[in-house]
């Protein structure tokens, strides 16, 4: 009788497999022993957490109701105009960075113009806007514009690097300009994403707004730091429960949407 | 009309994968270009519109030198040379006019295509295309909801729209049902024969190519191998296009043994 047993096409020598696993539990241990929990300080930290749940459960829109709309508007605006800003300026950046249509040195260009927006966290950058342009919703509209272009030209030239070679080819073959085929071949093929990512990346923008809110980049961010280092919890819960809502309001539309332009 | 003189190509340092491909094809002629896979049928086609640049040689359509020209230059003849490809290649998400119009996208400026101001000339030309292929009540539907013989008839009406002198055909029965590929290769025909176009068909069904085209090149490793009528291509010269097979029609027995033989 033959016997067989699936290949390990990975890591071929069993020996070399254990040595792997210990190693790596021994790292886990490792790295669990060293964080260091005060568990004093967990105690007495149960006490505001549970402050904080009440709150959340109390809401009271009615205290700082008028910061509170006012920071809701302000975010709502730097989230939808970042987000258009950003759409328009990711569009030139995703055709650069998309290996099948563009030249190498542009190519090159584009690509590292994403990396680095990538690779920067909105806080960060959003601290060093405002150290720029001074409190307020012009640097928190600059920082999401930042990252929105970041992200969707990234997703946008790996849509584009996947579409169907022949359609393009089809239409470059007519003697079309290399603007026509951005249009008439690549564009239908890569729109309802597009579409999607963008409905996506405005969720993102709000939600981010109230982050970089608390550096001062202005938005809700800021009146929920404020009410959070008064201890009034209570107004924190109520734009908590509005940041909810607003995220869930644009995850159900932009599903809608999504499902409507596919 | 098209002339290839001396036709070489090779990809990076690799083999030739055409080498030294003369022939002349005169106004209104069909050639059917058959021979094996990897005998480089779809790379003497594209060299010819430069979808793919060829490495030594010339091609002239008419008094054109194609293989010299710059790309914005070759996008200019381009117009001239009709492709209808094997798995259609038409855009998708966009409507059977929208792809017949693309036909003409050389012919106009970027904004005019942008917003789909086509000349009046234009769409009424399509509408007698669409006529003529007989999809005149699909014109609004989308490529993608159309059957295979369909939407092989709307990259044949795209291919008339560009008003070409010379057809490019890349295997445009490979994907279809042994009647639908009749009608399509008839179509082919009997358009060509109406406006004395000029057509190079790759194709692989060899008695297909027998019964549509006037003269049939047989290419095998790069070279042409046979360049004659259909009724030329006899039992040996197949043998020296594709290698040796047994050409009659396979009894069931024979099958069978060769099965065992494997």
């Amino acid at each position: 009788m033959r016997s067989w047993q699936r290949p390990h096409y990975l890591v071929p020598d069993k020996r070399w497999r254990l040595a792997l696993l210990v190693v790596f539990i021994l790292y886990l241990f490792v790295g669990i022993g060293s964080l260091e929990v005060n568990w004093m300080r967990v105690y007495d930290g149960l006490d505001r957490g549970v402050r904080f749940l009440e709150g959340f459960l109390n809401p009271n829109f009615t205290r700082r109701a008028s910061d509170i709309y006012a920071g809701i508007f302000e975010s709502l605006t730097m989230t939808v105009t970042s987000t258009v800003a950003g759409i328009l300026l990711s569009i030139p950046f995703g055709l650069g960075a998309a290996r099948n249509i563009s030249p190498k040195p542009i190519y090159l260009f584009c690509r590292s113009f994403i990396a680095l927006s990538r690779s920067m966290q909105e806080i960060i950058v959003a601290i060093f806007l405002v150290a720029l342009f001074g409190f307020g919703a012009f640097a928190g509209f600059l920082t999401l514009t930042y990252a929105t272009i970041g992200f969707l030209g990234k997703l946008l030239a790996e849509e584009i690097e996947e579409i169907d070679r022949k359609q393009l080819e089809a239409i470059a073959s007519t003697g079309a300009s290399w603007c026509q085929c951005v249009h008439v071949a690549i564009w239908p093929q890569v729109m309802p994403r597009m579409i999607g990512l963008s409905f996506y990346r405005f969720d993102i923008n709000f939600r981010e707004s109230a982050v970089i809110g608390i550096v001062g980049a202005g938005g809700i961010g800021a009146t929920l730091n404020t009410s959070i280092d008064r201890y009034e919890y209570d107004s924190a819960g109520a734009i908590l429960i509005l940041i909810i809502l607003i995220v869930l309001a644009c995850e159900y539309l932009s599903g809608w949407i999504r499902k409507w332009v596919s | 009309m098209l002339r290839i003189k001396h036709l070489k190509k090779r990809y990076k340092a690799g083999p030739w994968v055409l080498n030294d491909i003369s022939f002349d094809v005169p106004k209104g002629e069909i050639v059917g270009l058959i021979g094996p896979s990897g005998a480089g049928k779809s790379t003497l086609i594209r060299c010819i519109n430069r979808l793919i640049d060829p490495t030594e040689g010339d091609i002239y359509l008419d008094d054109v030198c194609l293989s010299g020209l710059s790309s914005s230059q070759i996008r200019e003849q381009r117009r001239h040379i009709g492709m209808i490809f094997q798995e259609y290649a038409l855009v998708e998400r966009l409507s059977v006019m929208e792809n017949v119009l693309s036909g003409r996208l050389g012919y106009l400026s970027f904004w005019r295509s942008f917003l789909r101001r086509y000349p009046q000339q234009d769409i009424d030309n399509a509408f007698e295309y669409l006529e003529r292929v007989s999809l005149i009540d699909h014109a609004n539907k989308r490529a993608d909801e159309l059957s295979g013989g369909q939407r092989q008839r709307v990259g044949i009406a795209r291919a008339l729209a560009q008003d070409p002198r010379l057809l490019l055909v890349d295997e445009p029965t490979a994907s279809l049902d042994p009647k639908t590929s009749r009608q399509i290769m008839r179509l082919i025909q009997s358009i060509c024969r109406e406006k004395g176009l000029s057509a190079i068909i790759n194709i692989h069904d060899v008695p297909l190519a027998m019964q549509f085209v006037d003269r049939i090149i047989g290419l095998q490793g790069g070279e042409v191998v046979f360049d004659g009528k259909p009724d030329e291509l006899t039992e040996d010269v197949l043998t020296r296009i594709y290698g040796d097979e047994d050409w009659n029609p396979v009894k069931p027995e024979d099958d069978q043994d060769s099965e065992e033989e494997v």
